[in-house]
């Protein structure tokens, strides 16, 4: 069969039964190859789209999401998606149409170098130069993309071998003598944990997005119940426990609540779990916790003391040592007692530093409001979809996600423009949960032809921007940073018929109806009608302007000094 | 409950990572011999902000497998965290962190050496006494082979500059490990 044909098969082999791609010259086979294929392609409108909806599929059913986009522009274009998925280690493997052998560095028409470029943000990518190491190259790649730590793969097929005759045969076995990452966890190492868990009478867990990724979520529960001690979440691990619960203190880090941030400054010990210790996180790394010692959980060795000494690392997958973790906490049976003190220092952080904001004025809807609101609509229930900004962090302050793999956001690389063909993918990926899309008026505007996707798919995702006609959070630094000179900020999205474009006619446009909310008095109402009626919806909320979301640590500060 | 030997002081935790070692590091590395592989491993060096010293790469007796053989300085850097980023490339195969006292390193240099009548002698002496080669002799140059540790290759520099050192080319190290044990 053809070496395209061969890759369909390698596809349901893989069990892909959807794949987010743009045609172009170089990838014409492929695209052939799709007409027999049975296997759902959805046609984006820009590869970026493909990408992040890949993404978006990835992360919402656990499984690899695989792009499509031809040579030269259609790789660059998935540039962004690739190192997106790279930061915030997302299972993808992209297959890129590359010119003719013959063509290859004469910078012949649509050529770029594909692995080159992508090469710093890939964990791993394969040109492919003989087409009969095709099928192995594809389940090569899935494999690396699926296991260890999580990311992007790229697969680069000159024209020419994608068309040739190969002798295909089903590959059931990967051989990487190179890759073998240590799942299991040190047996000692978890024992040696667990006790400085009972000996610590400050202990905090600190999960992020590793927990989900593991699918560790369960084993996470377990562990910070048995030992009746106090979590933090980053940003993508939201989810990962439960929200709200007595015993999660929100979120941390530069827009995470007091409690949080102040309990790990003052923790003894601090247990991170499938986290990296991130800038945002630490705020000035040489203040972070200084009287904590860490217990360091983590699939990759290499982010183990990367930023932060370990004292007890661990490497290893989290579903598989919390559970041991747990068992070795418990038969030491540990006075639970011991952290009295220390809740009732946290409760009274809790108490006294509430999230909150003030309502809006003369009808004005807050943004904070608006996430509440959507909150109690859904039930917590829905998948939400994040673009990058001011309503990222209010959505993931605002809504309580009770389960993993409902808070889908661009973290590490912070792409605006991540949002909505995400939600594509994790609408088609769960298809029976309300899809909602939060974004603001800036972000939006980065992939906003993918509208004619989910107008294509007939899909049901519900499209909320935060209009404040700003690039919010930029505003917000200038505001307080940079002596409020507003450099470029304003996005003429906001105002009556002067506003540029007029999302609601945009939205018509596509063929998708679209609403503006302008009224606090009748919000909640006007929202849960746009929310539970049938069909996709684009759902133009104005809200305050000038509003800053807070507490803050501000950049370079420690976390004891948090404002707002 | 908590038996009082089970417990631990965590004041007794010491932390490990991110150690600068102050001294110079050989690492040989088996790669697979694959296109891109040497690109992976440079890249990763400029994108962690690592610098290498210097670096050679070669065959080995298994026509798939190439080794690299990077000096790097451990005082400005952290040695672990490099090697566990070069561990993540797909295709490294192994990554050893030589012991000095157990490794043998060489590095080869060729020296051209302005020269007259009476200098050429000199230089040939010098050679000589370091066990170089000259591998070439014009009239108003020589050219002579060194092989040797750093700080032989160094020390020849220091000797022949004062003649005139028209240029010098050096590689860079590759290291054995001593005894019976593979590299």
């Amino acid at each position: 069969m053809r070496a395209v044909d061969a890759i369909m098969e390698c596809l349901k082999a893989e069990g892909v039964d959807v794949v987010f791609g743009y045609p172009g010259g170089a990838n014409l086979p492929t695209y052939d190859a799709f007409v027999d294929a049975d296997i759902h392609h959805v046609l984006v409108r820009h590869e970026a789209g493909a990408g992040h909806a890949a993404q978006g599929y990835a992360k919402t059913t656990g499984k690899v999401g695989v792009a499509f986009g031809t040579s030269g522009p259609g790789a660059t274009n998935l540039v962004t998606p690739i190192m997106d998925a790279m930061m915030d280690s997302v299972p993808v493997v992209f297959f890129t149409g590359q010119v003719r052998t013959e063509l290859l560095g004469t910078d012949g028409f649509q050529e770029a170098d594909t692995i080159g470029i992508t090469m710093p943000a890939v964990k791993h990518s394969f040109l492919i130069t003989d087409p009969r190491e095709l099928p192995r190259t594809i389940h090569e790649a899935f494999h690396i993309a699926r296991t260890g730590r999580p990311g992007p793969v790229v697969i680069d097929l000159p024209m020419d071998l994608s068309k040739v005759d190969i002798a295909y045969e089903p590959v059931t076995d990967v051989h990487l003598p190179g890759y073998q990452p240590r799942t299991v966890g040190n047996a000692k190492q978890i024992k040696q944990a667990a006790r400085a868990l009972a000996a610590a009478r400050r202990p905090m867990i600190y999960a992020g997005g590793g927990v989900v990724l593991a699918n560790a979520s369960d084993a996470l529960r377990e562990l910070v119940r048995e030992g009746g001690f106090p979590i933090t979440q980053t940003l993508m691990g939201l989810g990962a426990y439960p929200a709200p619960d007595p015993q999660f203190l929100g979120m941390l880090g530069m827009h995470g609540t007091r409690a949080a941030n102040y309990a790990m400054d003052e923790a003894d010990l601090i247990c991170a779990i499938g986290a990296r210790f991130d800038d945002r996180v630490t705020g000035k790394l040489s203040e972070f916790a200084p009287r904590a010692k860490f217990i360091h959980i983590d699939v990759d060795p290499a982010e183990i003391s990367k930023n932060i000494p370990a004292h007890i690392p661990i490497v290893g997958d989290a579903a598989q040592i919390l559970p041991r973790l747990t068992e070795e906490y418990r038969a030491l049976g540990a006075d639970a007692s011991r952290m009295d003190e220390w809740w009732q220092r946290i409760h009274a952080w809790q108490a006294r530093h509430p999230l909150t904001y003030e309502p809006g004025e003369n009808g004005e809807i807050k943004p904070q409001q608006v996430i509440e609101t959507l909150y109690r609509i859904t039930g917590g229930d829905a998948i939400i979809c994040s673009d990058v900004g001011q309503h990222q962090m209010w959505a993931a302050q605002y809504y309580h996600y009770p389960e993993p793999r409902r808070w889908i956001n661009s973290g590490g690389l912070g792409t605006m423009g991540f949002g909505l063909p995400a939600a594509i993918g994790a609408q088609i990926g769960d298809p029976e949960r309300t899809t909602v899309v939060v974004s603001g008026d800036g972000s939006i505007q980065m992939n906003i032809q993918e509208l004619a996707t989910i107008r294509q798919e007939n899909i049901p995702v519900k499209v909320v921007v935060l209009n404040n006609g700003y690039l919010g959070m930029v505003r917000q630094w200038q505001e307080l940073f940079w002596q409020e000179r507003y450099s470029h900020v304003d996005m003429g999205t906001f105002g009556g018929e002067e506003a540029f474009p007029d999302f609601v006619k945009l939205a018509d446009a596509y063929g998708i109806r679209g609403i503006r909310l302008t009224e606090s008095g009748s919000f909640e109402d006007d929202l849960r009608a746009a929310i539970e009626a049938e069909g996709p919806a684009f759902i133009d909320v104005r809200v305050t302007r000038d509003e800053k979301v807070y507490p803050m640590i501000a950049p370079g500060e420690a976390a004891r000094n948090m404002v707002g | 409950m908590v038996d009082a030997n089970e417990l631990l002081s965590l004041d007794d935790l010491q932390a490990a990572g991110n150690i600068r070692t102050g001294r110079q590091h050989v690492l040989s590395i088996l790669v697979e011999n694959k296109p891109g592989v040497l690109t992976r491993v440079s890249g990763l060096f400029t994108r962690r902000g690592f610098n290498i010293d210097t670096l050679s790469v070669g065959p080995t007796d298994d026509e798939r497998i190439s080794r690299i053989t990077l000096t790097l300085d451990g005082s400005s850097q952290p040695i672990d965290q490099l090697t566990k980023q070069l561990h993540k490339l797909i295709n490294v195969l192994k990554i050893k962190d030589l012991d000095p006292a157990e490794t043998v390193a060489r590095e080869l240099a060729l020296f051209k050496v302005s020269v007259d009548a009476q200098t050429r002698s000199e230089i040939r002496e010098l050679a000589e006494v370091f066990r170089g080669k000259v591998v070439d002799v014009g009239k108003r140059s020589i050219i002579v082979e060194v092989t040797g540790d750093r700080s032989k290759i160094e020390a020849f520099e220091r000797l022949v500059r004062p003649y005139g050192l028209v240029e010098m080319i050096r590689t860079g190290s590759v290291a054995i490990a001593r005894g019976r044990e593979e590299t």
